[in-house]
């Protein structure tokens, strides 16, 4: 049973594919996270519109776990970075698997892109420009103070998991299997927020002003977020003692492309190196 | 008299998970399906949680224990039913406790929104009963961090999922 001599390199296992190819150097992952599985589209569901609604989450899950990850070596105790990271990498597993999904339903997504050595996931993530993302603006928003993280990752968190809960009913077995997959995930991302959220609004006077704060500058996106579900908020804000904000709604739309000057930033820092070597492998 | 499915099912059942190496994949409740083919083997496993990084690393040591054993291997995904902790055999929560692990409880249905605090886990080394969680996330994703208050010593625990 003891495979020890198996992971004396952890990596050598996984480079090796026998072909001495190499694999191409910035993939996300050196595997297909939908390998095997079958994504015949059912009848009676449009590929594009499946496609498109695959790529928006995923677009979701990629920006908001980069800026997740900004707190890495920057947070108030190692526990919050692994918490924040954690949930990162879990929003990273469902965005691989939803680009993989888009691109099988429509190999159109990849029009223009790299697809060489270049997976369809990493072209998906590394090639596109801002114009071409789908991702709402919410996610993109910088980094912010802690308290405005958190009220960030309630306000996507507790979105995402309704949509989830929704997806999971979807014709499409893939989307349906991705979406119930991630949905307990996701829960744990609400509660971690909430609490964090309750936490702050009745700690310190700076604490509660922060969060306020965060509240109102969180609260215009929010706009975005078709379904957002009020019954959480009510029970988080009633916790904290905070009332809802009443500001108005933004004017961005970023499922529609129309994204804020933060998202090429973004972008670029996540995409640069591969797009300067795009034929890169090791 | 060692058939050809009993031979790889054995060799099956020797991978274990690169993270929590007391649990084979069987143990571990992500083994879906094993069919055999002359020398030719499929094998289907689940992912544990979305953004798993053990996941590759389970389907390459399951080619190479195979290809070991004289069998060309495919190991394929499926994603539904999703993984959850009550997949996990008796045998391989016993093997975390030894490991002084704790092991999962079971899944409670229903979301987690702001319950009240978490059922105290025992401990698994003294079974102690007053043991608080410190990290709601661990060093992967499937564990929380806790310590014991009895005989202070820290402790992970797999979250039920």
């Amino acid at each position: 049973m003891d495979t020890f001599e198996d992971h004396e390199n952890a990596y050598a296992g996984l480079l090796d594919d026998g072909t001495g190819e190499g694999h191409w150097a910035f993939g996300t992952g050196f595997d297909d996270p939908l390998a095997g599985v079958d994504t015949t589209i059912p009848d009676g569901v449009d590929a594009g519109v499946l496609a498109a609604t695959c790529l928006a989450l995923a677009d979701d899950g990629l920006v908001h776990a980069q800026r997740l990850a900004e707190w890495i070596a920057h947070g108030p105790e190692v526990e919050e970075e692994i918490a924040l990271a954690n949930i990162a990498l879990d929003l990273i597993g469902q965005t691989r698997m939803l680009y993989v999904r888009a691109a099988a339903a429509d190999p159109g997504v990849l029009d223009g892109l790299p697809t060489g050595s270049v997976a369809a996931e990493d072209a998906l993530a590394y090639f596109r420009g801002p114009e071409a993302f789908r991702n709402v603006c919410l996610t993109e928003l910088p980094r912010g103070d802690f308290a405005f993280t958190v009220v960030r990752l309630f306000a996507l968190s507790s979105w995402r998991l309704a949509r989830f809960s929704e997806l999971r009913e979807h014709r499409d077995p893939v989307l349906s299997a991705i979406a119930d997959r991630g949905l307990k995930e996701l829960d744990y991302h609400r509660d971690h927020a909430a609490r964090w959220l309750v936490t702050l609004a009745r700690g310190t006077e700076e604490s509660r002003r922060r969060t306020e704060a965060a509240l109102e500058a969180v609260w215009p996106w929010t706009s975005e977020l078709e379904g957002m579900p009020e019954e959480d908020w009510s029970i988080v804000l009633g916790r904290a003692g905070l009332a809802v904000p009443q500001g108005r709604p933004s004017a961005y739309d970023g499922r529609a492309g129309r994204h804020t000057e933060h998202l090429a930033p973004l972008l670029t820092t996540l995409q640069e190196i591969a797009r300067a070597h795009p034929e890169g492998s090791w | 008299m060692v058939t050809a499915a009993s031979d790889v099912r054995a060799l099956v059942d020797s991978v274990v998970d690169p993270e929590l190496p007391m649990l084979t994949l069987a143990d571990l409740g992500v083994l879906r399906d094993v069919s055999v083919d002359g020398r030719r083997v499929t094998v289907t496993i689940t992912p544990t949680y979305s953004g798993c990084p053990a996941v590759a690393e389970m389907r390459a040591d399951l080619v190479r224990v195979l290809k070991r054993g004289g069998y060309e291997a495919e190991v394929n995904l499926v994603l539904s039913p999703p993984w959850s902790t009550d997949d996990i055999t008796p045998a391989g929560r016993a093997r975390l406790s030894a490991a002084g692990i704790a092991p999962p409880g079971r899944v409670e249905p229903g979301p987690v929104l702001l319950s009240l605090s978490p059922t105290p886990v025992p401990c698994p080394r003294c079974d102690g009963r007053d043991t608080e969680r410190t990290s709601r996330f661990g060093p992967t994703a499937c564990m929380s961090l806790w310590r014991c208050r009895t005989c202070r010593e820290p402790f992970e625990h797999v979250k039920a999922i």
